[in-house]
């Protein structure tokens, strides 16, 4: 149970991370559960965020997950008021500000410059959990048609990692 | 309540309960499968609702995207303030996340005792994989419409480098090349004259 300040801290610390969407914490929360507390190894936290893709609602509640495995109920409640308070009261205040700022001429450029910051942070995300989640040619083949399918095609992606779940079994499930 | 000062801004067109807006958003966070979740909020609040024109939802996603926080969370805050102040807030962001939230507990406890099975590991390596190609499609269609200039990509390229080769803190990045690129876009006094325009 002494794990629950820890995992308070870290969760609130990532929330303020997720500039442009939840994806950029995620090489943050890779060095902190994984290398710094050890919680839970690189291949269960890829697999749980994975999950999580998949999950209804926002695509980070798979911090519930980590606070399960950490601390049981406990741990799953306090990560997600953790991970969802601070940045809520702090968007709720902004949002109330931001609209009396109308005018001010800095406001156009913090959202025209953070823009290609965040996109850049979430390609980041992307390579940090490429890097973990895929060893080998049949890894790259599965990711690589998920991604043309999902920019061609207007297919459910639920639908597709639920294939890569079948392909997974077939492909890596003999060994 | 100072909550009603701004109620003016974007007066719905009737009194919306606290009741209707957590059944409104645990709706969308109970059906929106595989992501997504900004298109579920567009057609459960500007369409069927009728709680927010569309010009106030793009200022509104606009700003979602600039704060901390997930773009799908930060949504619900924003409408359901404009609805009912902090209850209303309150109410849409735990509608939005409570069904995610609840499966993913769920998923936890099972992963933690059968997450180490050989056919489990297998299908999970096969869901990682398509994970992989499904966040790497949402970049890009995020990035296709934001990224328009060739100093935007330079921005992208800093924190790719700056995150996964030189192993940067997030933090660090966020804050120093988020400065960074706010000061370049910074307000001008008149029309710069830039080549190529």
């Amino acid at each position: 149970m002494s794990q629950l300040p820890a995992l308070v801290g870290v969760f609130a610390y990532l929330s303020l991370l997720t500039v442009g969407g939840g994806l950029a914490a995620f090489p943050e929360m890779k060095t902190l559960t994984v290398e710094r507390f050890h919680w839970l190894s690189s291949q269960q936290l890829i697999h749980l965020y994975s999950l999580g893709q998949v999950a209804p609602g926002p695509n980070m509640m798979m911090v519930a997950a980590v606070g399960e495995r950490v601390a049981g109920v406990a741990g799953a409640l306090l990560v997600v008021i953790a991970f969802l308070g601070p940045t809520g009261y702090l968007t709720l205040w902004t949002g109330r500000l931001w609209l009396r700022l109308e005018g001010w001429r800095w406001r156009a450029s913090i959202q025209r410059g953070l823009a290609p910051v965040s996109i850049g942070l979430l390609a980041a995300g992307a390579i940090s959990l490429a890097k973990g989640a895929i060893f080998n040619w049949i890894g790259v083949i599965i990711a690589v048609v998920v991604f043309a399918l999902l920019l061609g095609t207007r297919i459910n992606p639920a639908l597709l990692v639920l294939c890569g779940a079948v392909a997974g079994l077939f492909v890596f499930g003999g060994r | 309540m100072s909550d009603r000062a701004h109620a003016d801004d974007a007066a719905p067109p009737v009194q919306v309960t606290l009741g209707e807006i957590f059944r409104a958003f645990l709706l969308i966070g109970a059906t929106s499968f595989g992501g997504g979740v900004m298109a579920y909020l567009r057609s459960s609040l500007v369409d069927k609702h009728r709680w927010v024109d569309d010009p106030t939802f793009v200022q509104m996603l606009a700003m979602s995207q600039s704060l901390p926080g997930l773009n799908s969370t930060n949504m619900a805050v924003l409408a359901g303030d404009r609805l009912r102040g902090t209850p209303g807030a309150a109410a849409a962001i735990a509608g939005v996340c409570l069904p995610g939230g609840l499966i993913m507990f769920v998923i936890g406890m099972l992963h933690s005792a059968h997450g180490d099975r050989p056919l489990v590991t297998a299908m999970l390596h096969g869901v990682a994989a398509a994970a992989v190609g499904l966040v790497a499609a949402v970049s890009v269609q995020i990035g296709r419409k934001v990224l328009t200039r060739m100093d935007d990509l330079v921005f992208v390229a800093l924190a790719v480098v700056g995150i996964n080769v030189f192993h940067l803190s997030v933090l660090v990045v966020l804050g120093g090349l988020g400065a960074l690129a706010i000061w370049w876009h910074r307000p001008r006094a008149e029309a710069p004259v830039l080549p190529g325009r």
